[in-house]
């Protein structure tokens, strides 16, 4: 495609930068920004930076002191380890789920795999929101999983499963189980068998293959659905506050809190400065992941 | 020995989609219950949905959210594959990680930090320049087209980088212009790349709500704002005649997206094959001549 006219390759290339520049890089120059501001009550809630102390003279006046807030009050602290842990155990719980899922999936025949991939996506079409919301009529105390196991004689009384943390986990391991089955999917089904049969001529029990082979080369498809269900799931907010506990800690919850109830904008610039500085290594990781997996067009 | 590990195979596939499918199974079946309380079964009773139908807040909001799927979808359709067209055939240029960075990280960005954050450039344009003045659909489109075009985006590359270029050279070779070649060969191949990207968008879009309530106005309220205010009082039953609406619209649509697609594929693939049979003749009848 090198013959390209170069204004025609420019403004191509031009629209979707500008706009993801605009609309995706700037927006978290000014978040920044507001983050060193002072809270005020206006519409915007917020102090501008930069003042005309005379004529000539530009004061630019930056307040650490949401971000010096955020270190004091442990409430932050513990809303982000939090995040991160509720988030860590979703993922390892995700592969652990998807795992086998995806493994059987791949070694079906090649006609039922699309079948079987179509319904693991399927559910990924339809509404996340209700899909949580669906959780909700499930788990909670004269709910369907309560009912059939008092039906069943296992329990007596009804167990509080809705507003835990278990319902937490519940809630997005089965939202984001498909995030981790297809890159999963994609790289178990590209996989060489005849390594595993060489394997097997070799005297290698199945299960030992399966560590030895197998495991080691999906890494590639691990780490990608890991990361994709990681990095949305730290900044989770409708989940834990459908399922979980009304005191439960989440740095998405907090966000939301600030931002919507205290209107503290600034505050909540900082928590997601804070939170996007933990996350921008995976980020990037993934990145470059997914760019070495699409990156064809870049060889030639 | 084989015998085992298929059985282990059926367990898990079995297992996993009963765990995704009977949460959406039980919001359809109670859906059609007499009783208020969603989870005591008392006769079945179309109710709900004459309910909805009379709901003037969920059908306002359901209309909003309509506009707004089909606008940003369609826009971010032609923005991620100009992005996909740039990053797939464009070769390295300078710039070109930090385009393959915008465009892959909204994917993952948690919604909360986006939704802010397109907020804030909302205000500050506003501030600055009066444009957006408020906020209302125009912000949420705009943010819309922005999170769904990092989804187009993928599908398309991934598109690109697997269908074979040797037409488009062959057309570039023949003479046609570039714009020519995008149009008359490159787009009708990813056409279906495109229909899912565009579906994928819609749905993502429709169902969208952090991003949406940090960027709504006052008057703009769409039908997962509307879902979640209700939902967070506790189970009702229009909202499960809702889901059940809106569970069997996609699963029709998707099942005829698939279906056109794989047919379209299935011409694709054999008109492309027969025209580099031809071109294979050819090539050999000059090599005889």
């Amino acid at each position: 495609m090198k013959r390209l006219g170069l204004t025609g390759t420019n403004l191509v290339t031009a629209v979707p930068y500008l706009w993801l520049l605009l609309f995706f890089l700037v927006p978290f120059v000014i978040v920044l920004k507001i983050s060193f501001s002072d809270a005020q009550i206006s519409m915007p809630p917020y102090q501008p930076l930069i003042h005309w102390v005379s004529e000539k003279a530009l004061q630019i006046q930056l307040n650490f002191g949401n971000f010096a807030f955020l270190v004091e009050d442990n409430l932050y602290w513990r809303a982000y380890l939090n995040s991160i842990f509720v988030a860590g155990v979703s993922t390892v719980l995700c592969l652990l789920i998807g795992y086998p899922i995806a493994y059987s999936i791949a070694r079906s025949s090649p006609s039922t795999r699309n079948i079987l991939m179509l319904m693991v996506v399927l559910p990924f079409w339809t509404s996340f929101l209700l899909r949580v919301y669906a959780w909700i009529g499930i788990l909670k105390n004269n709910g369907l999983l309560n009912n059939l196991l008092m039906w069943l004689g296992i329990i007596h009384e009804p167990i509080h499963m809705l507003q835990t943390d278990f319902a937490v986990y519940v809630g997005i391991v089965y939202s984001y189980l498909p995030f981790m089955i297809l890159p999963l999917y994609a790289n178990l089904e590209k996989m060489d068998l005849t390594l595993l049969e060489a394997a097997s001529d070799l005297g290698c029990r199945p299960w030992q293959a399966f560590m030895k082979i197998t495991v080691p080369l999906s890494v590639p498809g691990i780490i990608a659905g890991c990361l994709l269900v990681f990095i949305p799931a730290v900044g989770e907010f409708v989940i834990p506050s459908l399922l979980g506990d009304p005191g439960m800690l989440m740095i998405g919850k907090v966000l939301w809190t600030e931002f919507f109830n205290n209107r503290d904008w600034p505050v909540a610039s900082a928590v997601a400065i804070a939170l996007l500085m933990f996350l921008v290594i995976p980020i990037m990781y993934y990145q470059r992941a997914q760019d070495a997996e699409a990156g064809g067009g870049l060889h030639r | 020995m084989m015998q085992g590990r298929s059985w282990f195979r059926l367990f898990a596939l079995i297992v996993g989609f009963a765990f995704l499918y009977i949460p959406i199974g039980s919001l359809i079946v109670y859906s059609f219950n007499e009783s208020k309380l969603v989870t005591v079964w008392a006769g079945f009773s179309t109710k709900w949905y004459g309910e909805l139908l009379h709901n003037d807040q969920i059908l306002g909001a359901a209309w909003l959210s309509l506009k707004v799927a089909a606008s940003s979808a369609t826009l971010a359709v032609v923005l991620g594959t100009l992005a996909g067209l740039v990053l797939s055939r464009f070769g390295p240029f300078r710039g070109r990680t930090l385009l393959s960075g915008l465009t892959t990280a909204p994917l993952v960005m948690p919604e909360v930090i986006t939704g802010l954050s397109l907020l804030l450039l909302f205000v500050t344009m506003e501030q600055l320049i009066g444009w957006p003045a408020g906020r209302g659909m125009t912000t949420i489109v705009i943010s819309h087209i922005t999170f769904t075009m990092a989804f187009v985006t993928v599908i398309v590359q991934s598109r690109l980088s697997q269908m074979d270029d040797s037409l488009e050279e062959a057309a570039m070779d023949l003479g046609a212009r570039p714009s020519r070649v995008f149009f008359l060969i490159t787009l009708p191949i990813i056409f279906p790349a495109l229909l899912s990207g565009w579906l994928l968008a819609f749905t993502l879009s429709l169902d969208d709500l952090v991003i949406t309530s940090f960027v709504a106005g006052p008057g703009s309220t769409t039908l997962p704002m509307v879902i979640f205010s209700k939902v967070r009082l506790g189970v009702s039953p229009d909202i499960n005649a809702l889901a059940t609406i809106l569970v069997g619209v996609v699963t029709i649509g998707v099942a005829i997206a698939g279906f056109t697609m794989t047919r379209q594929q299935k011409i694709r693939d054999r008109d492309s094959q027969m025209a580099l049979a031809a071109n294979q003749q050819m090539i050999e009848s000059l090599k005889k001549g």
